[in-house]
């Protein structure tokens, strides 16, 4: 190169291009510029804002309170004249309003749970998987030993000895759902581990620790994330069957699972008990499976066919 | 740099020496209960010298265990036996954190580029990792113009501070790995097949570039490669490794003139010869079949079982690495007889 080295463009073919020597485009954007050409992918993203919007803002606009019964219109079907825009339940609650709340509950408990076997998982994953040997074994096991606990069971002794409760929810999905994350990263972990860049960071004399954070982490996000976008719609679905075994969230608070469950009694009589939850859940669950493929695909472009 | 004047004293001095080193491997074969424990021995009793601002090439076909010795001599492997002594202190005695200190000395260049800088990390990041290890403290700016700094004397262009390492080429990989070994001015840079990965106009220009880095920062080096033709650049002396063992350690001059052992030569006649009349000349390498396994080598001289000059002494006999009358070091009992003048038709 004939160019003085202290340009800032270096060559006529990226200022042609309108390309800034100064800025590297890093991993992570040009897997968000993948991401933004998936169709599916930002369709559902979009939709799923809108649907997150609608369940944190809607409650406040619609003029129903969802506890409140009306009792001159239960069981009645969707209409503008009554102002239940999607009618109302056996005992007069407006559906739209209770399926709006209860999108509140199924999303949080989607997102705290997740978030909870995400920090829980990966950091144990990834000490279990770097430094090996017998800390990994004694940690792998532990994991076995709980993931052999049968679910249902833990959930129903969690509400034995506490109170019914949403806390419980969360505490007895994460407790369950790390594993997977754990034994994932550790997996991810020990293919990292053996590159030649975690050797150089060994041979410049990086402590374990910072290895952890700045080498086996940053390299195992990409399928972490994908993982956590099919988790999240896992754990509304298993937060949806617990609704529906009755072990879920209590009366007056309500949730996409619980909604259906109670609509699935009067379908007969009253369908849109049943549709309308059942399609906020369906498209919530879509959503999420579309945008986590959209995400696998633009974070590891080689196993896209 | 408080050490500077130590160091000038020491400059004429052995900085590194490596004592019978050993490194060998359990492996594992077949099923639980029919499964056998073999020993690997990757690295089998290597013993070498390095006086400062020297290079001492290292050859040796695949899987001869030159990796594991330079990982070894770095401390990233423990050896199974024998004694590496940086400055006269034995780095197999220090505890971790001791060890971690001494790395600011010792650095290491990789052989796959690109494997070896952090996809996700800036070159800035990259370069100035050693600096964060060792220095946390230290300024942001001051970093900045280090890594700046480092970027122009390995040839590349400061203001790509900011890139990550796939816009690169595979050589602009290498110069950045390069930087990241030379930041903390170490003493030692083991080489580990630093050109392999790399197009032929390529290798020239890293060769080039590290000896120009060795004669200004007066480093020393390991380089390990292949090809004798790399090495013969750049080495001052050059160590031959066969199964583990050294074979010969002979003067750049004398090695590829006369080598002293019969596998040297051997791996001399197969360099290729850019030139398709005389490569029709040149003789054949005289060698048979290939590297025995690791895991099963030949008894007495481990290089009997392909050697053209082989006696019946080789067979039983281990011989030992001894010095010659020039003062190269050879591991043959036929040495003395041998003429292997390159050039001149095998007797």
């Amino acid at each position: 190169m004939t160019k003085s080295t202290d340009s800032p463009v270096i060559d006529p073919f990226e200022a042609a291009l309108g390309v800034h020597a100064d800025k590297g485009r890093s991993p992570w954007e040009d897997a968000w510029h993948r991401l933004l050409k998936n169709r599916a992918a930002v369709y559902s993203a979009f939709i799923m804002g809108t649907i997150i919007l609608l369940v944190l803002l809607g409650p406040l606009v619609v003029s129903w309170e969802s506890d409140f019964t009306d009792w001159d219109f239960t069981s009645s079907p969707p209409s503008f004249s009554s102002g239940h825009w999607l009618g109302t339940d056996a005992v007069g609650r407006d559906i739209l309003v209770r399926t709006l709340e209860g999108g509140r509950i199924s999303l949080l408990v989607g997102l705290v749970a997740t978030l909870v076997s995400l920090i829980i998982g990966v950091g144990y994953g990834a000490i279990a998987g770097y430094f090996g040997g017998t800390a990994d074994r004694i940690m792998m096991r532990i994991v076995d030993i709980i993931y052999a606990l049968p679910f249902l069971f833990f959930v129903i002794l969690l509400m034995m000895v506490f109170e019914r409760n949403i806390v419980l929810i969360f505490v007895a999905i994460g407790a369950v759902n790390w594993l997977d994350m754990a034994r994932i990263v550790r997996g991810q972990t020990l293919s990292i581990k053996n590159m030649e860049f975690v050797e150089a960071a060994r041979s410049c004399g990086v402590a374990p620790w910072g290895i952890i954070q700045r080498h086996i982490i940053p390299n195992l996000m990409g399928v972490v994330i994908v993982y956590v976008t099919l988790t999240i719609p896992q754990i509304i679905l298993v937060e949806s069957f617990l609704s529906f075994l009755g072990l879920g969230v209590q009366e007056p608070m309500s949730s996409w699972g619980a909604l259906v469950s109670d609509g699935a009694q009067d379908m007969e009589s009253a369908p849109w008990t049943l549709i309308v939850p059942a399609v906020f859940l369906t498209v919530t669950l879509y959503c999420f499976n579309y945008i986590g493929d959209g995400l696998r695909d633009a974070l590891d472009p080689k196993d896209r066919l | 740099m408080p050490g500077a004047v130590f160091w000038g004293q020491l400059m004429n001095d052995r900085v590194l020496r490596v004592q019978d080193l050993a490194v060998h491997f359990k492996v594992r074969e077949g099923l639980l209960f029919n499964s056998k424990t073999y020993t690997l021995k990757a690295v089998n009793g290597v013993s070498f010298e390095l006086n400062a601002g020297e290079t001492l090439g290292i050859v040796g076909e695949s899987g001869c265990g030159k990796s594991t010795l330079a990982r070894a001599i770095l401390g990233l492997i423990k050896p199974t036996r024998g004694r590496v002594l940086w400055l006269g202190e034995d780095l197999g005695k220090l505890d971790e954190e001791a060890l971690r200190k001494r790395r600011e000395d010792l650095q290491i260049v990789f052989q796959d580029p690109l494997a070896a800088l952090n996809p996700r990390m800036t070159v800035r990041d990259i370069i100035a990792e050693p600096l964060w290890t060792f220095y946390p403290r230290i300024a942001r700016v001051q970093v900045d113009e280090r890594v700046r700094g480092m970027m122009k004397m390995v040839g590349l262009l400061p203001n790509q501070i900011n890139r990550y390492p796939h816009e690169f080429s595979g050589g602009q990989c290498q110069r950045i790995g390069i930087a990241r070994a030379l930041v903390l001015n170490p003493k030692l840079v083991v080489c580990d097949e630093p050109v392999s990965a790399l197009d032929v106009s390529i290798q020239a220009q890293i060769i080039n570039l590290l000896k120009d880095l060795q004669k200004k920062l007066n480093l020393s080096l390991v380089f390990i490669a292949h090809d004798l033709s790399v090495v013969k650049h750049i080495s001052d002396r050059v160590m031959v490794l066969y199964l583990g063992r050294a074979m010969e350690i002979s003067s750049r001059s004398a090695l590829y003139k006369r080598p002293l052992h019969p596998y040297t030569s051997a791996l001399i006649k197969a360099v290729p010869v850019p030139d398709p009349k005389l490569a029709r000349i040149a003789s054949d390498t005289g060698l048979t079949g290939d590297m025995p396994s690791p895991l099963d080598p030949p008894l007495g001289c481990v290089f009997h079982s392909r050697c053209p000059y082989v006696v019946k002494r080789c067979e039983l006999e281990v011989p030992a690495l001894r010095r010659m009358e020039n003062g190269d070091w050879v591991a043959c009992h036929c040495a003395e007889e041998l003429d292997l003048t390159i050039g001149k038709a095998p007797t």
